[in-house]
Formats: structure tokens, C-alpha cells, sequence
């Protein structure tokens, strides 16, 4: 058994896992089951490849093995009640299979993971592990629980899929627009999750950001149609292009402004700009698309002041009418604070923080407090600092908050006596 | 084809709404129209229902549904549907869905070896 057949083994399985499982699970109609016939596919590969050499067409030579390996597990499963049946109906199906794993399995694979009949932490976990390149043990670390209790929720959500029957198909036209929805909101979760880690010490955790772009290039090939789809992808490549200047070399996380843009990388903002310009020519622009653009307009300026911020708080008005939200108000009311002062950054957060909706969110603290100390009220500013740093929950955002308070309380000496005009505009 | 029972849970305040009675009833035609109907009934209010259980051989009757909630079982539906798609499609189309809620759940499916 050489190592050089190990290797093309391991890589073309690394490759075609993806396809061969989606197409594994529409054929043996048991997510399990194809998992495990893969499994003995893999070890197959590595015996029968030493001997034979790397087959022409490595896909469907793993795709027909792991069939016949379920063939058989299922054969010497005798506890399976329908076993006979399946076994039926399974040797009707390898008549005519084909080979090749068939790409719309996997858009097919995306939408069954992401089913709203299962838990959204389960439609996370279950994305990750049948479509991603990630192991039980690291979607367990990144989502810091253990690796019990993940394989558990995975074990849970693919019985749930069995026994509730939830259907392995693209959804029909009438339900598809949220239905897509449902799946883009979970690779955009995934995204997120890793460009600010909800918890924990690391503000960054690359490879589900990684993860979550590949996703939704994969969707983006498989429905080139759907303008939201590339949109989310432009959103997601945009924000990552900055990924290497957001946090120091300590790792604290470096704030827009103070950014180093020569480190963004340029390759991703172009790519990015590409997909949404093709997206909006196509019609209607949707949230994601209208976040990608606000995205653009950021990642295209040379700096901070150079910053087209009126664009960017127009472009937050129309999103807060397509998807309203109070964290669209607050970031409206940032870039109008930018664009036209901080008196009507304030003015434009006064509602938000009346709401009360947004009392934890330590963003709308931050967003306060810059506006505070950048219209002179020093004392305001370095409470709503505390009070953002009090909010955060990962340690790197909360020890920069600390920080900001920390610098204007020991230089606060001449800060005004609390104005009432403040609570006034609070109110 | 699979089987899903469809558990009505309606607020105990308006439980009984006469009024809705004709909707109900197309509803119910449509399932047998469709071909999917195997069982459907509506419950009396919970103050009509009563409990038991057996204990170390005891037997416990007592007055009341099983748990008292805001919410309470006010009827069902078995249906042979597809998928579970089929069924939460079913379910939506219910009347007074607005304010009732509906649990779906697969029915158990022995073999004939094992029945």
C-alpha cells in the first residue's frame, strides 16, 4: 500500500465528498447510512488504489462503492424493520443509477439541512458537517460546546429528518423565496459566528468564515439566477477582505477607522463588487445585496474621511424600509452622524435607544458613545463606553470598550456637568 | 405512506367557536377530497376531561387535562400524507390557525413482521 495512493485517496475524497454524500442521500434515502457507506468507500479506496491505481473517474467510482457498501451494511442489518423493503428498493435503483454524483443533490442536501422543522442550532451543525469540510470535533470548538453534546444535536437532527420524513428536494416555486431565505440566513449565521465570535477569547475564527464563503460560492454556481444568493456572497467577501487588518498582532481587534488598508485584500473587493454588480443590474435589490453595497462603498474608500458617508446612510434608509430592524436604525445613525454631524447621529439614534429593544447590544452603546464624545460630551461618552464594554460578550471587543472609557475618564477633568440636553434626546 | 397526527392546541379562553363551525367542516372535506383524511375529531373544553394513572397498583383519577396550560388540546387530525412538507402544508390551511397552534407528529410505522 503505497502512501502516493493514501494521498490521491484522501485528496480526491477531500474533493468529492460533498457531491458523492448529496448524491448518496437522495439514492439510499438515509443521511446515516450514507455517511457510514462512505466511510467504508474511503477505506475501500485505499486498498483497492494501491493495487489498481487512482480510477479515471475518481467520483463515481466512490459514489458506486459506497452504494454497494450500503447494499451490504443494510443486508447484515437485521434489526432494521424495513430492511426487506429497502433492499428492494435499492436493487430497482442500482439498475438505473447513475454514476456520477449529480450536482443538484447538493442543492437538494442544503435545503433539507437548513429545513425550518429543525432547530437553527441543528440546521448550523448539520450545514457545517454534510456540506462543509468541517469535522463533528471542529464545529464543536467553534461553537464551544463539546464534542458529545454536537454529535448528540447531529445525531438528533438527521433522526428527525428519518422519522418526521422532512423531504430531500428543492422546495417548489411557491415556497422557494423563503425557503432560500431560510438558507441564506444560515450560511450568513456561520458567517458571522466567525467574524465575531459570540463568546470565548479569539475574535476571529477564520475557518467558518472560510467555510461559510465556500457555502455560498457552491449555492452562488448552483443558482446563478438568484440576485440574493450572490448578494450574500458579495457581503460576506467584502467584510472578509478586511479579516487580515481587524485584529492586531496581540490580537485586539482593530476598529475600522484605525484600520491598515493596505493590508485588505483587494482580490476579494473586486471579486465582491463583480457579483453585486451583476446582482443589482438583474432588478430589485434585497437586504443581503443592500448590505453588500453599504459593504462597497467602504471597502472602495481610501479612508475614513474619504468615506462616501451619505451614500452609506442613504443606502441604511432604504435597507431599514425593505428589512426593518433597530440595528439597521443604529447603523443608519452612525453613518448620518458621519455624513452630517454628530448632532444628527444623534438625533437619527434617539428612537433606538427609546426603544429599549437594543438595551444589551453592546454596537448601539459604542455607536452612543462615539457620537457623545465626538459632539464634546466627554462624561456621556465615557458612561456609554462602559456600558457598550458591560454588553459585549467576546473578551478582545470588551477589553477595546474598557479602554475607550477608561481613556476619557483619566483626561475627563474638564468634561461638562452632565447636560440634560442628553436625556432629553434620549428620551 | 407515512402517517402524521395534527394536535390542535387552542387558548382555553374562546376554546369552543360555533361560529367557525361551517370552516371547519370544508376543511375537512378538502382533506377527504384530497385523499389524505384517515381521522379527525374536535375535543370537548378540558374542564370535561379527566386523568388517570396507575400507581404501585393504585389507581389515581383525577378532574382536569393533563397539564393545565394557557393552551389545550382541541382536536386532531390523522392524515396519510408524503412528507412532512404535505403535512405543514395541511396544517396552515387550518382555520383559526391565526390563533391556534398545531403540533404535527410522525405516527410510529411497524412492520408486518413486527405487528
Amino acid at each position: 500500500m503505497s502512501d502516493a495512493s493514501t494521498a490521491a485517496a484522501e485528496a480526491a475524497f477531500r474533493r468529492e465528498r460533498t457531491a458523492v454524500l448529496a448524491t448518496l442521500i437522495r439514492q439510499l434515502g438515509d443521511f446515516q447510512l450514507a455517511e457510514d457507506a462512505l466511510q467504508d468507500a474511503f477505506a475501500a479506496a485505499i486498498v483497492d488504489w494501491a493495487r489498481n491505481g487512482v480510477p479515471d473517474r475518481p467520483g463515481a467510482w466512490i459514489t458506486v462503492t459506497a452504494r454497494r457498501r450500503a447494499i451490504d451494511r443494510l443486508r447484515r442489518d437485521r434489526g432494521l424493520a424495513d430492511r426487506v423493503e429497502r433492499l428492494r428498493v435499492l436493487a430497482e435503483r442500482e439498475a438505473g443509477a447513475a454514476d456520477e454524483p449529480e450536482p443538484a443533490d447538493r442543492l437538494r442536501l442544503m435545503f433539507t439541512c437548513c429545513h425550518p422543522a429543525l432547530a437553527l442550532e441543528a440546521r448550523v451543525a448539520l450545514t457545517l458537517r454534510m456540506l462543509g469540510g468541517l469535522a463533528t470535533e471542529e464545529i464543536a470548538r467553534a461553537f464551544l460546546v463539546s464534542d458529545t453534546a454536537m454529535y448528540q444535536r447531529l445525531v438528533r437532527a438527521k433522526r428527525k429528518i428519518a422519522l418526521a420524513r422532512i423531504p430531500y428536494r428543492v422546495p417548489p416555486d411557491e415556497d422557494l423565496p423563503e425557503r432560500l431565505g431560510g438558507v441564506l440566513a444560515v450560511l450568513y449565521l456561520i458567517f458571522n459566528e466567525g467574524w465575531s465570535a459570540s463568546g470565548g477569547e479569539r475574535l476571529v475564527r477564520g475557518e467558518l468564515c472560510d467555510e461559510a464563503i465556500r457555502l455560498a460560492r457552491m449555492l452562488q454556481r448552483l443558482m446563478p439566477d438568484e440576485s440574493e444568493v450572490a448578494g450574500l456572497l458579495a457581503l460576506m467577501l467584502l467584510h472578509d477582505a478586511r479579516r487580515a487588518a481587524r485584529v492586531d498582532a496581540r490580537g485586539a481587534l482593530v476598529l475600522l477607522a484605525d484600520q491598515d488598508r493596505t493590508r485588505w485584500d483587494r482580490g476579494r473587493i473586486r471579486e465582491g463588487e463583480r457579483l453585486l454588480e451583476a446582482a443589482l443590474s438583474r432588478g430589485v435589490a434585497g437586504p443581503y445585496q443592500l448590505q453588500a453595497a453599504i459593504a462597497a462603498v467602504h471597502a472602495t474608500a481610501p479612508s475614513v474621511e474619504d468615506t462616501d458617508f451619505a451614500q452609506i446612510a442613504d443606502l441604511y434608509g432604504v435597507l431599514a424600509q425593505v428589512a426593518p430592524s433597530p440595528v439597521v436604525e443604529v447603523n443608519r445613525a452612525v453613518a448620518t452622524g458621519r455624513a452630517h454631524g454628530p448632532a444628527a447621529g444623534l438625533d437619527a439614534l434617539a428612537p433606538v435607544l427609546a426603544g429599549g429593544a437594543l438595551d444589551a447590544y453592546a454596537p448601539l452603546h459604542a455607536a452612543h458613545a462615539d457620537l457623545l464624545e465626538r459632539a464634546g460630551d466627554r462624561a456621556g461618552a465615557a458612561a456609554a463606553w462602559a456600558r457598550a464594554a458591560a454588553c459585549a460578550d467576546n473578551a478582545v471587543a470588551r477589553s477595546e470598550l474598557e479602554r475607550r472609557a477608561m481613556a476619557l475618564k483619566s483626561r475627563g477633568t474638564c468634561a461638562p456637568p452632565r447636560p440634560s440636553a442628553r436625556r432629553g434626546r434620549c428620551r | 405512506m407515512p402517517r402524521y397526527m395534527l394536535l390542535i392546541h387552542a387558548p382555553a379562553e374562546g376554546f369552543s367557536r360555533p361560529e367557525m363551525s361551517d370552516r371547519w367542516f370544508s376543511y375537512t372535506q378538502a382533506l377527504q377530497d384530497a385523499g389524505v383524511l384517515v381521522a379527525g375529531n374536535a375535543l370537548q373544553p378540558g374542564e370535561t376531561a379527566t386523568t388517570l394513572k396507575v400507581r404501585a397498583g393504585e389507581t389515581v383519577i383525577s378532574d382536569g387535562p393533563f397539564a393545565e396550560t394557557k393552551e389545550l388540546l382541541a382536536g386532531y387530525y390523522l392524515l396519510d400524507v408524503a412528507d412532512l412538507d404535505a403535512a405543514l402544508a395541511w396544517a396552515a390551511k387550518m382555520p383559526q390557525i391565526d390563533t391556534n397552534t398545531v403540533e404535527v407528529r410522525p405516527v410510529v410505522v411497524y412492520s408486518q413482521a413486527t405487528a
